[in-house]
């Protein structure tokens, strides 16, 4: 128990100290509709709608470059100091996992910005939207926990934020693939049988990808 | 001899599959005919590749256990060799699907996954010189060599057959077992396979020795 105490003390002060350093959470937001905006302006769209497959595969590459920039910080911004003194007061599994729960409720918050804008400029073809949103609650939670600890990789070496993308892209590709897959069965508006496989190897990618950074980060934490 | 009969064992075992390989008698298919001889040296290197990868995992596992520079070094010349294996496996699949499938490079989920394992494998490499301090450098890629490998790797060896593929054994193609690969097949095909990953162990060996000697050299103009 005293391990879900730290993780909520944890998650508590990082939202206590995005709520008062009201920049970074402003830039993100600036950044999602930015994005938005420029993907909107760019296909210089006259009433017309896009097609599903270039809609959902727009979406999802925003979202990935979202999170991305949104959980490269969670390590950097973290003095060496301030780390010391965790090292102190809390056990390092609580700190990855706290750190991958605030990057994913903080991921799906943008993530549905990100999806009232987009349908807001682009039009929302989604035809069966509890599956879609789900799903984007999925990969929210998946990109979180991925980029969680390739951030605390990445903060350790020298040129951090190249390596943020060079070593995070090809881990996510396979969860991306199965994203956009279910994705487009919510745009076409398909049962859910038909993306029950893919969401429950989905789940199943998130628990390992938790359970890895639990095991492994302790020794990265160490240096 | 005692400690390298493996070796003598992959000098015959490679020296048979060359010459029975290219002279045994195949069965005619249509479109494969004489290529499908290929099956020798092409899949062969995926086996290879999975199980020095595996090898290079676990020494990383060792190393956060107890770290040594020996078995940094080992685990770095393992994964080296698995993108040599990798890289020498897409070039014999790139051949075969020209003479086959009509294209140097199709979009077949399990070209992507072995494109995209070998980025993964290419940005292990890039965060290894990122580093200046040894220790730093060896805890830290030990760690993202298991996450990388515990992450990606099972999707690629589940993914190609949920979707559909033009490699057998996927998509509701037929596996090879299923059909040609007969009994004068099996006869060079199991030897190749163990063939050809005995020897991406002996390169390994190779490779970590240099190193090895490579350090020493090192230590000794430095004192």
């Amino acid at each position: 128990m005293a391990l879900l105490s730290e993780i909520w003390v944890l998650m508590q002060k990082d939202f206590r100290l995005e709520w008062r350093q009201r920049a970074a959470l402003n830039g993100m937001l600036l950044y999602v509709s930015s994005t938005v905006f420029v993907c909107y302006l760019s296909f210089s769209l006259r009433g017309g709608q896009l097609p599903a497959p270039a809609w959902n595969a727009l979406f999802w590459i925003v979202l990935l470059f979202s999170a991305i920039n949104a959980v490269a910080k969670g390590f950097l911004q973290e003095s060496r100091g301030r780390m010391l003194y965790y090292y102190t007061v809390v056990r390092p599994q609580a700190v990855i996992l706290a750190k991958i729960a605030y990057n994913a409720l903080l991921l799906l918050g943008l993530a549905l910005v990100a999806f009232a804008l987009y349908s807001l400029v682009l039009g929302n073809p989604v035809q069966n939207v509890p599956l879609f949103v789900g799903n984007v609650l999925l990969g929210a939670v998946g990109f979180a926990g991925t980029l969680t600890l390739v951030s605390g990789i990445a903060a350790k070496a020298t040129n951090s934020s190249t390596l943020m993308a060079v070593l995070g892209f090809p881990l996510m590709v396979p969860m991306l693939l199965l994203l956009i897959k279910v994705s487009k069965n919510a745009l076409d508006g398909l049962e859910f049988e038909a993306s029950r496989n893919s969401l429950l190897t989905l789940v199943a990618l998130n628990l390992i990808v938790g359970a890895v950074s639990y095991l492994l980060f302790p020794f990265l934490w160490r240096s | 001899m005692k400690r390298n009969w493996w070796k003598a064992l992959t000098v015959v075992l490679l020296l048979y599959v060359a010459v029975a390989g290219l002279l045994m008698p195949v069965p005619r298919l249509a479109i494969l005919n004489e290529s499908i001889r290929n099956l020798y040296f092409h899949v062969p290197m995926w086996f290879g590749m999975t199980a020095i990868l595996v090898a290079s995992v676990y020494y990383s596992v060792r190393y956060l256990r107890t770290p040594t520079p020996a078995l940094d070094i080992k685990a770095h010349e393992a994964a080296r060799t698995g993108i040599l294996m990798g890289c020498v496996g897409l070039a014999t699949g790139s051949i075969w699907a020209r003479f086959t499938w009509g294209a140097w490079w199709t979009n077949d989920p399990k070209l992507n996954g072995a494109a995209i394992a070998m980025l993964i494998y290419g940005a292990y490499l890039v965060l290894r010189s990122s580093f200046t301090d040894e220790q730093q450098r060896a805890r830290v890629s030990a760690i993202y060599n298991i996450f990388a490998f515990a992450v990606a790797m099972p999707l690629f060896y589940i993914l190609p057959r949920l979707t559909d593929s033009l490699h057998p054994g996927a998509g509701g193609n037929p596996a090879f077992a299923r059909y040609d690969l007969d009994s004068d097949m099996r006869l060079v095909f199991y030897p190749a396979v163990i063939g050809w990953t005995l020897l991406a162990f002996w390169v390994a060996q190779l490779a970590t020795r240099i190193s090895v000697l490579k350090l020493k050299v090192y230590e000794k103009q430095i004192a």
